[in-house]
């Protein structure tokens, strides 16, 4: 009964949000639409599969005993040579088809910073905290080794056409997001990869013990982030057709406090992806209700930044063994 | 014979492998560039690591404690628009204490959350970072901030002045590494932040106040931030708002490569003023050769990771983790 | 039944340094042969469990499994050799299913990795209706009491072709019926022709399920007996040797007046209404299993827990400690359990550690005094004979007495009132042994009030004037030293209650 509860506890905070913002817009807001129209709410969805896709990746790094701090700079760099490697002169007899090579490069070079972090996190030892905080780092500067401080664009009016195209009124970010929230849902319920990911991050000596080969896991998992982060940067960035070298700063933030939301435990072991879908919605909600009544980016950032932390105190709150445990 | 020999060299280059990399670092960019070894620069390059190495002291204690502290970048922002912004509204003399009170009351709201309610410090850190970045820019408006009568004021003695013929900075930090390291090494609070940051729970059950020890260490972190943001403000009487963004990074990477463990328990002042110098002579190093900016995040990435796992390496026994 | 033992142990030796842990342990079980093993703490069977698990390597000896020479790399080669343990620490998910703790790392599996669900279920519904457990193996483990906690590793053992299971003191947590449960289990497991092997300290339980008892004292094997032909003397003497208050009779203490003293203590489901005094000049030793309660009592006195209902008293006043600060402050001391965890830090050298707690008044100025923390090192390294190179030394680098012995000055140069010192000797070599033992009965003939927490009954008969016996949270029994013996000590801490007339 209880993980249910947690679970459901995210979405009774989305719908209090909705009524909150609902509410509040109609005193507060310079807009004269409602803030729950449809319009609105697809909007919605769409603006949150940014964040959303990598999520579910952070999602299972986390379940998993890890978390991935360089995310943000992975969406960058493979935005960039998603743009850039379209303008290469090897494809430059494709035509359209240099979209799909654009893609599928990108989507390789968030395989391969993927597999880079994972293989520093198996074969030193070091936490993974400390390897993608390095990561953060460095793969953002070679973001700024691409191309300095310029912008790197590339307009190519079919992509956007792709990235923009809706089916029944639902947007392509849209779609993608529920695809994935879906085939993560899927591989973490239903796989034995997933289901190994819970045991190794809830007890790891167990899971060496049964024989569960714990690096490559952690690898896969690590490859598998970079993959979604290069997906979502390929779903933005085919519309907008321009990348800075300093966006996705602090995405990491943005995702883990989605996760961490959605009731994912820091400590690995518990966590849910449909609960992560519920964490997006409301960090997303958030920043749309807040700007609905006039707040700006600032104080957007402040406000996140003190959930995150009034997230992992409720968490603590709740996960206190009572009378089993020790003042130390 | 041979087999104990390596093992040896091994565990040499491990444990003084950063400073044996840092000589080769050296040789390598004054082969480059002539200039590197020149007293002009070198006075240039320890000038302009005082700032860093000034907040690079305050995160060596809450290191050593066992904790981290990711958002002392966006707090010295904080503490610089502050301390610009109340210049011209209560003038110098008032503002400088309120923009400490107010950074430290920063601190102290971290400290609490860390040390009392035991939340992760990184997670915690993270938050704050974003937070008081927010908070930055509200107050700020989104605008810099400037100085009106620049040449009028005595704030700018902090950071462009000298006594003696040594820039300010340079005798700000040298006075506050003296006193910080006297309070690391030689007084019982210091030993409590080496307990604490050693054996936690060892630290509780001798009766040690482990959260306020905690709580101590990241008001000296803030403390230290302030200052830096004084002498920031000082120097340029003026300011972007984003000033300290990806200090924090920098500020560990030289904790780190001065020698202490991210685990806790080790660690010195002294160690880390080496650290700050460290990377500040291959941060310049890397520009004088003609290598941009941002070539130093990735150098700064492979030092980080080299750093620690070695230091873990050296304390398993092992190179390669023994995970299957 | 055949003649090839399931498994078989031959001069096994295993030592680490200061401790020849196993001197050349002989043992075998045979198929469908319930063997009890029986040693006290040290005694060398968690050693001998290690070996056969995979976890150390023996120095000397060999392993055979159905007369098949085997080396055990790792548990997981262990269990694929057929030999499974059941140990107190469980091993389980709590997030996952019992089916998926069952089948952890062996999943069955459909195409494209995906788990096979109903196959998963039903193995794992069978194994479990064996079990004859009532639980559906679809239940979340997180969820599940102890006692079927301990059903699922029992089920997750039997996923394999066992040819030996180990028990290692699997009805700690147990209720009476949930032992039933468990004891079929094992019958069932002797009829299958598994060999089982039942480590234990309950002499009652050990009657009731084996078949044959081996004994381990001191690292070496004392015999064995068949359990129908024996009874509580006979393997009691094999455990337990000569008897010991022959030698060192206990000095008598002078008491003083009473110290400490707990009223009605309790502490949720850790321990209740535990009442009893110590005065000043005696030494009142615990002695129970693991989860008796001492520990958590000495965690209350020393601030660690909040008690839910009971007094605590000093020198007849009532106090609250809320801290180990307030305990201190009061005059209370622990030297803790686990000496590397809880009492050192181990980064740091003799002196900083035996100095931690005073820290703050051991000043010249707002300064350490060196002068002064090297005082308390040099004094109390005479007195208890510490042997180190020098107050520089990384206690790291001590050997187990030594350290012990740093950690037993820290808290005697604070001069407490009550001293509480839980596992005084646990891993350490017996000659520090005895001049621990000896010096807590100097502790005593000085003045102090002294609580010893021991698992070794040697070490509880030695120290002891007085000895309470507990069980499952609760006072069994006080005993005086001359009315306490190795056998209605025994009997007490397995929850028997007689009348004093033992």
């Amino acid at each position: 009964m209880k993980p249910y509860l947690k679970q459901s506890a995210i979405w009774g905070f989305v719908v209090l949000e909705l009524i909150f913002f609902s509410v509040a817009g109609e005193f507060l807001s310079l807009s004269d639409k409602a803030f729950m129209d449809l319009d609105n709410m697809l909007l919605l969805f769409k603006q949150s599969a940014p964040i959303g896709i990598i999520a579910l990746g952070m999602t299972v790094v986390m379940i998993n005993g890890n978390i991935d701090l360089s995310v943000g700079a992975i969406f960058a760099l493979c935005a960039i040579i998603m743009l850039d490697s379209m303008k290469w002169p090897i494809f430059a007899g494709l035509g359209d088809w240099v979209i799909l090579v654009g893609w599928l490069l990108a989507l390789a070079t968030g395989m391969l910073l993927g597999l880079i972090n994972g293989l520093i996190v198996w074969k030193t030892g070091v936490d993974a905290f400390i390897v993608t905080l390095g990561s953060m780092l460095g793969y953002r500067g070679l973001v700024f080794m691409y191309n300095g401080e310029n912008p790197t664009s590339n307009l190519n009016w079919t992509m956007v056409d792709i990235a923009e195209a809706d089916i029944l009124g639902i947007e392509t970010p849209t779609i993608v997001f529920v695809i994935c929230t879906v085939l993560v849902w899927l591989l973490m319920t239903r796989t034995v990869h997933g289901r190994n990911a819970y045991a190794i991050g809830d007890n790891r000596e167990a899971a060496v013990n049964a024989g569960i080969r714990v690096g490559p896991h952690m690898v896969w998992n690590f490859v598998l982030i970079g993959f979604l982060a290069a997906l979502s940067a390929v779903v933005f960035y085919s519309a907008s057709g321009s990348v800075n070298p300093n966006d996705g700063t602090l995405y990491e933030l943005w995702v883990i406090t989605a996760v961490v939301l959605g009731g994912t435990k820091l400590t690995g072991g518990s966590g849910s992806v449909i609960a992560t879908f519920g964490g997006v919605i409301a960090i997303q909600l958030l920043r749309k209700g807040l700007g609905h009544i006039g707040a700006d980016t600032a104080m957007v950032n402040l406000v996140i930044g003190l959930i995150l932390i009034a997230v992992l105190f409720l968490d603590r709150q709740l996960n206190r063994k009572g009378k089993e445990e020790l003042r130390t | 014979m041979a087999d104990t020999r390596a093992k040896t060299i091994g565990q040499f280059l491990a444990r003084q492998g950063i400073l044996v990399a840092f000589v080769l670092f050296m040789i390598g960019f004054a082969l480059a560039n002539g200039r590197f070894l020149g007293i002009d620069n070198i006075m240039g390059v320890v000038r302009s690591s005082a700032i860093l190495g000034v907040i690079a002291l305050g995160v060596t204690f809450v290191v050593i404690s066992g904790n981290l502290d990711l958002s002392v970048g966006s707090m010295m922002s904080f503490s610089t628009i502050v301390v610009l912004d109340l210049h011209d509204k209560i003038g110098p003399a008032l503002a400088i204490p309120a923009m400490f009170a107010m950074t430290m009351a920063l601190g102290a709201l971290i400290g609490f959350l860390v040390g009392y309610l035991k939340l992760n410090s990184l997670i915690v850190t993270l938050g704050m970072l974003s937070a008081i970045h927010g908070l930055t820019l509200t107050y700020s408006g989104g605008k810099n901030m400037d100085i009106d009568d620049k040449a009028g004021t005595w704030f700018s003695f902090f950071g462009q002045g000298s006594v003696l013929g040594i820039p300010v900075p340079i005798l700000v930090i040298a006075l506050l590494a003296i006193l910080l390291s006297l309070l690391l090494s030689r007084t019982p609070f210091g030993r409590k932040v080496y307990a604490v940051g050693g054996n936690g729970v060892a630290a509780t059950f001798s009766g040690i106040p482990r959260a306020r020890v905690v709580f101590m260490c990241y008001l000296i972190s803030a403390f230290c931030v302030a200052v830096a943001g004084l002498l920031q403000a000082s120097r340029s009487l003026g300011s972007q708002n984003t000033v300290g963004q990806g200090m924090e990074l920098d500020v560990l990477a030289a904790v780190i490569l001065g020698g202490a463990s991210l685990l806790g328990g080790s660690g010195t002042i002294f160690k880390t003023v080496i650290g700050v110098l460290i990377l500040g002579f291959i941060q310049n190093g890397l520009l004088l050769v003609g290598l941009a900016f941002y070539v130093q995040y990735v150098v700064t990435w492979v030092i980080i990771i080299l750093a620690v796992w070695l230091d873990i390496a050296a304390k398993r026994g092992r190179l390669l983790s023994p995970i299957a | 039944m055949t003649d090839i033992p399931a498994l078989r142990l031959q001069d096994i030796v295993k030592t680490f340094p200061g401790v020849r842990a196993l001197d050349g342990v002989s043992f075998q079980v045979m198929p469908g042969e319930v063997h009890a093993l029986l040693g006290e703490n040290g005694a060398g069977k968690s050693t001998l469990m290690k070996v056969l698990g995979g976890i150390h390597q023996p120095d000397e000896g060999k392993i055979f499994i159905a007369e098949q020479p085997a080396v055990m790399k790792s548990p997981l080669d262990a269990k694929s050799k057929g030999v499974v343990f059941i140990h107190q620490e469980l091993s389980l998910a709590d997030e996952l299913s019992a089916a998926e703790n069952i089948y952890l790392g062996q999943l069955p599996r459909k195409s494209f990795g995906r788990v096979d669900w109903k196959a998963l279920y039903e193995k794992s519904d069978a194994i479990l209706a064996r079990l004859k457990c009532s639980f559906d193996s679809r239940k979340l483990v997180g969820d599940l009491s102890i006692a079927n906690k301990q059903m699922v590793e029992i089920a997750r053992a039997l996923t394999v072709d066992a040819k030996a299971v180990i028990f290692d003191e699997p009805t700690a947590s147990l209720t009476d019926a949930e032992k039933v449960v468990l004891f079929d289990v094992i019958n069932d497991l002797r009829s299958d022709g598994v060999g089982v092997v039942y480590i234990s300290h309950r002499m009652d339980e050990i009657f009731t399920i084996s078949d044959k008892i081996s004994v381990l004292r001191d690292g070496s094997y004392r015999g064995s007996l068949v359990t129908a032909d024996t009874d509580e003397d006979e393997v009691t003497k094999l455990m337990i040797g000569r008897s010991l208050d022959s030698e060192n009779p206990i000095v008598p203490a002078k008491k003083g007046p009473i110290a400490l003293e707990v009223q009605g203590l309790s502490c949720g489901d850790l321990f209740q209404n535990v009442s009893f005094k110590v005065h000043e000049g005696e030494v009142v030793g615990f002695y129970g299993l693991v989860g008796a309660g001492r520990t958590e009592i000495a965690e209350t006195l020393f601030g660690l827990r909040a008690p839910s209902a009971g007094k605590i008293l000093l020198e007849g006043k009532e106090v609250k400690i809320a801290s180990p600060i307030e305990a201190i402050a009061h005059g209370i001391s622990l030297v803790p359990e686990d000496r590397k965890g809880q009492g050192l830090v181990l980064g740091m050298n003799c002196k900083e550690n035996m100095t931690l707690p005073q820290i703050s008044d051991l000043t010249a100025g707002p300064f350490v005094s060196d002068g002064a923390e090297v005082a308390i090192f040099d004094q109390y390294r005479d007195r208890l004979q510490i042997k180190t190179p020098g107050w520089r030394q990384k206690v790291g680098n001590l050997s187990g007495g030594n350290q012990q012995k740093i950690v037993i000055g820290k808290w005697l140069s604070m001069a407490p009132k009550v001293l509480i010192v839980d596992e005084p000797t646990r891993g350490i070599d017996v000659g520090s042994k005895a001049e621990i033992h000896n010096l807590i009965r100097d502790l005593a003939s000085q003045g102090y009030a002294v609580i010893v927490i021991s698992s070794e009954m040697p070490e509880v008969l030695r120290v002891s004037d007085r000895v309470v016996a507990m069980f499952h949270g609760e006072i069994i029994r006080e005993f005086t030293a001359d009315e306490v013996n190795e056998d209605n000590l025994v009997q007490a801490i397995s929850g028997i209650r007689t009348t004093k007339v033992a």
